[in-house]
């Protein structure tokens, strides 16, 4: 132990001290359920084992899948990385990558599988903001027993105690039970408490952070002061201009393991790249569910790139494609494939149809595929949803034949590199689309008219 | 500081609890105030509640069902039973509750969870010693009106460990049976009634002597008799105690807890995963 305490000493010297360093961490969780959920039954299957005799919870012809000692899910495995002091690290990947559960782990709420991670100071989250604030009890008294579940101590707190109420703007109500309190009020004082509590190491998910887009902001500034004073940042978000604008590097965690870690432009570009996903291709194996009638149903849709792979996000500046497959079942009427985009707002963004000229006799019985390419630099940022319609027209009216709406989603990124159309600006833009326009610029010289 | 998989089985963390001792008393401030806040009678609630309780056994187990008394006044018999009996029952069901009641706290923040079984057993403490004031009022109220009651004054000075093999066997019980209903929420039914069949199990409403020779062994074997008697014959000069009986409690007690501690030690640390 102590010629290691010398060693980082001495490092510190050159470089700033490693404040957090991860060894081979594993996270495993039993898939499906844990146990049977009761006593009883655990008992009734614990005799049976004991007699070698099958499962008697399972119905008749049911299979025994063993998930109680097989499948096991996992959640991290062997990450290792470390953190420097006033290093602001954010952590990107797709849902389910392991990203919380690195938090999680870190701000030991649940304890890793194995492997260790060694921490050099106090370390608090943002998440938690609130936390086990009593509606019965006062502003004053939250304060204080917030502030100890956080880890302050009641000198700490005494010290800090009108900063927190300063910070809050309660000070009328701070004898008043926080029920009486409005949403708005309770929301600050509960950030209030967690910002005034200077850990030496901030974990913020961005996802779990709860409030408006105004209260957002205030933790973004708040991770923003506290990098700059030394202390070091977690920061997990789906909003990659965030982290781009306020990280010094990034983990990309794909499957439990780190696919990424480095310099945040290089690392954001790698994840544009990487897998599919199931939100962004929807498929109908059983002809009867699939929507549509006697004469065509849908039977896929999905998102994909350039290279027909299926993909969740899609990098600002590339064409996209939605690729529809559908079922012709008997001879009838000419189609009209249509789509249409809905952004998170619910705003309808785009409607398109087909407009090629095949599309003017009916589709022959069988499978049709067809592709709808929309041009980069044309979607604005955000979720954007999909719904379908294949229609039969009469008389310039369309009449649906197979409707599915909301079928995919995918969401559109801007890496921010420079080339789309925000050019060098990082935040985020409203508008339904954000086209590069063609722009043109005239130049008139001042006229002169003082003779000489 | 080291986040790792296992902690060995009897590393509580005692000094960390220490250190959140703060956390713990504004755990047992907020459990005061928050229960009486909105009433009208306020904290009155702790002496009412088990003045009508030992009214009610008066009136039926002492007047209807004429239950012996070891000869003392049937008021102050109840009331002794009643005040240490629920300083037990309370302990037991609030631990128990831990994990459940708190999973949504335990999910986003770490302290040591041991802070609020802790912080049950000081809370009811004070709970058990309003309610013991008010059991010594009525006592003092009983000799002046004439009663004759010799209390023991040596064995009133063993009520601290009396109180702690309470504690102890409270504590112990509750936090393995909460640590179990993480997984399985049986317990949390058991536990509803357990507690009050375990009542009638102790003797509460009836002396140890009421019971014959040949079963006292079963009512013996239950770790609350003693706690039980050795109240009544230190304050009252009435009740079935020998020193056995009591080092046998003690014995128990200490195993639960410590039984208690490595299950709750082992579950603290992943229960957000199952619960």
């Amino acid at each position: 132990m102590l010629p290691e305490c010398f060693a980082t000493g001495f490092l510190s010297l050159l470089v700033m001290p490693t404040v957090i360093s991860v060894e081979h961490l594993s996270k495993t969780y039993r898939l499906g359920q844990i146990s049977t959920g009761t006593f009883t039954n655990d008992l009734k299957l614990w005799w049976a084992k004991m007699r070698g005799k099958p499962n008697p919870l399972l119905r008749i012809g049911e299979k025994d899948i063993g998930n109680r000692n097989g499948e096991e899910l996992w959640a991290l495995k062997d990450v290792s990385f470390t953190v420097e002091q006033g290093e602001v690290l954010g952590i990107i990947g797709r849902n389910g990558a392991g990203k919380s559960t690195l938090l999680k782990i870190l701000s030991r709420v649940t304890a890793p599988t194995s492997g260790r991670i060694r921490v050099k100071g106090r370390v608090a989250s943002l998440l938690e903001v609130g936390t086990g604030f009593h509606p019965e009890l006062t502003g004053r008294e939250n304060i204080y027993l917030n502030g100890a579940i956080l880890g302050m101590s009641r000198l700490e707190i005494d010290h800090k105690f009108d900063e927190i109420v300063d910070f809050a703007e309660v000070e009328k109500f701070i004898d008043t039970p926080v029920k009486r309190y409005s949403s708005g009020m309770y929301v600050r004082l509960a950030f209030a408490v967690a910002a005034h509590l200077d850990p030496e190491i901030l974990l913020v998910d961005e996802v779990l952070a709860v409030g408006d887009a105004e209260f957002q902001k205030k933790c973004l500034g708040k991770m923003g002061d506290i990098s700059q004073t030394g202390r070091t940042v977690f920061f997990v978000s789906h909003n990659m201009s965030s982290i781009l604008r306020l990280s010094k590097r990034v983990l990309l965690i794909s499957k439990g393991t780190i696919e990424n870690l480095g310099q945040p432009e290089k690392v954001v570009d790698s994840y544009f790249k990487i897998g599919t996903d199931s939100l962004s291709h929807r498929e109908w194996i059983n002809n009867q569910d699939a929507p549509g009638n006697d004469m065509i149903r849908i039977r896929s849709v999905r998102v994909i790139n350039e290279h027909m792979q299926t993909i969740e996000t899609v990098d600002i500046r590339k064409k996209t494609g939605i690729e529809i497959i559908f079922e012709q079942i008997q001879l009838g009427e000419p189609i009209v494939p249509t789509i249409s985009l809905y952004n998170k707002e619910g705003q309808h963004v785009l409607i398109a149809i087909d407009t090629n000229n095949f599309w003017e006799n009916p589709c022959e019985i069988g499978f049709h595929t067809c592709t709808a390419w929309i041009p980069g630099n044309l979607l604005n940022e955000g979720r954007l949803s999909v719904s379908i319609a294949l229609n039969t027209h009469s008389s310039g009216a369309a009449i649906r034949q197979a409707v599915v709406r909301d079928v995919v989603v995918f969401q559109v990124l801007d890496p921010l590199v420079g080339d789309s159309a925000k050019g060098r600006f990082t935040g985020k833009w409203g508008g339904a689309v954000t086209p590069l326009l063609e722009w043109s610029r005239n130049y008139q010289a001042p006229i002169t008219t003082s003779g000489k | 500081m080291i986040i790792q998989p296992q902690r060995s089985l009897l590393d509580l963390r005692l000094g960390e609890l220490w250190r959140y001792k703060d956390l713990v008393m504004l755990f047992v401030r907020r459990d005061f105030v928050s229960v009486y806040k909105q009433t009208i009678l306020g904290p009155l609630w702790y002496l009412i509640q088990p003045l009508l309780t030992t009214i009610t056994f008066t009136v039926i187990f002492g007047n209807i069902a004429s239950l012996p008394t070891d000869g003392l006044p049937q008021f102050l018999f109840y009331m002794s039973g009643t005040v240490v009996w629920s300083y037990f029952a309370n302990c037991l069901t609030k631990t128990s509750e831990t994990f459940v009641q708190n999973a949504n706290l335990f999910g986003k923040v770490y302290f040591p969870r041991l802070a609020v079984p802790v912080s049950i057993l000081i809370s009811n403490l004070i709970t058990f010693l309003i309610q013991f004031a008010m059991f010594l009022a009525f006592v003092l109220y009983f000799v002046l009106n004439g009663t004759s009651i010799q209390p023991n004054w040596l064995w009133i000075a063993l009520s601290p460990v009396l109180m702690l093999m309470m504690a102890g066997l409270g504590l112990g019980f509750g936090i393995i049976i909460s640590s179990l209903t993480t997984k399985y929420r049986d317990f949390r039914f058991l536990v509803q009634f357990g507690v009050q069949l375990l009542m009638y199990a102790t003797p509460v409403i009836y002396p140890a002597s009421s019971i014959p020779e040949r079963f006292q062994w079963v009512i013996q074997a239950n770790p609350m008799t003693p706690v039980i008697e050795a109240f009544r014959f230190a304050y009252l000069g009435a009740g079935t105690v020998n020193l056995n009986h009591l080092l046998y409690s003690f014995g128990f007690m200490l195993v639960v807890v410590i039984i208690g501690s490595i299950i709750f030690n082992r579950v603290e640390q992943t229960f957000m995963d199952t619960v």
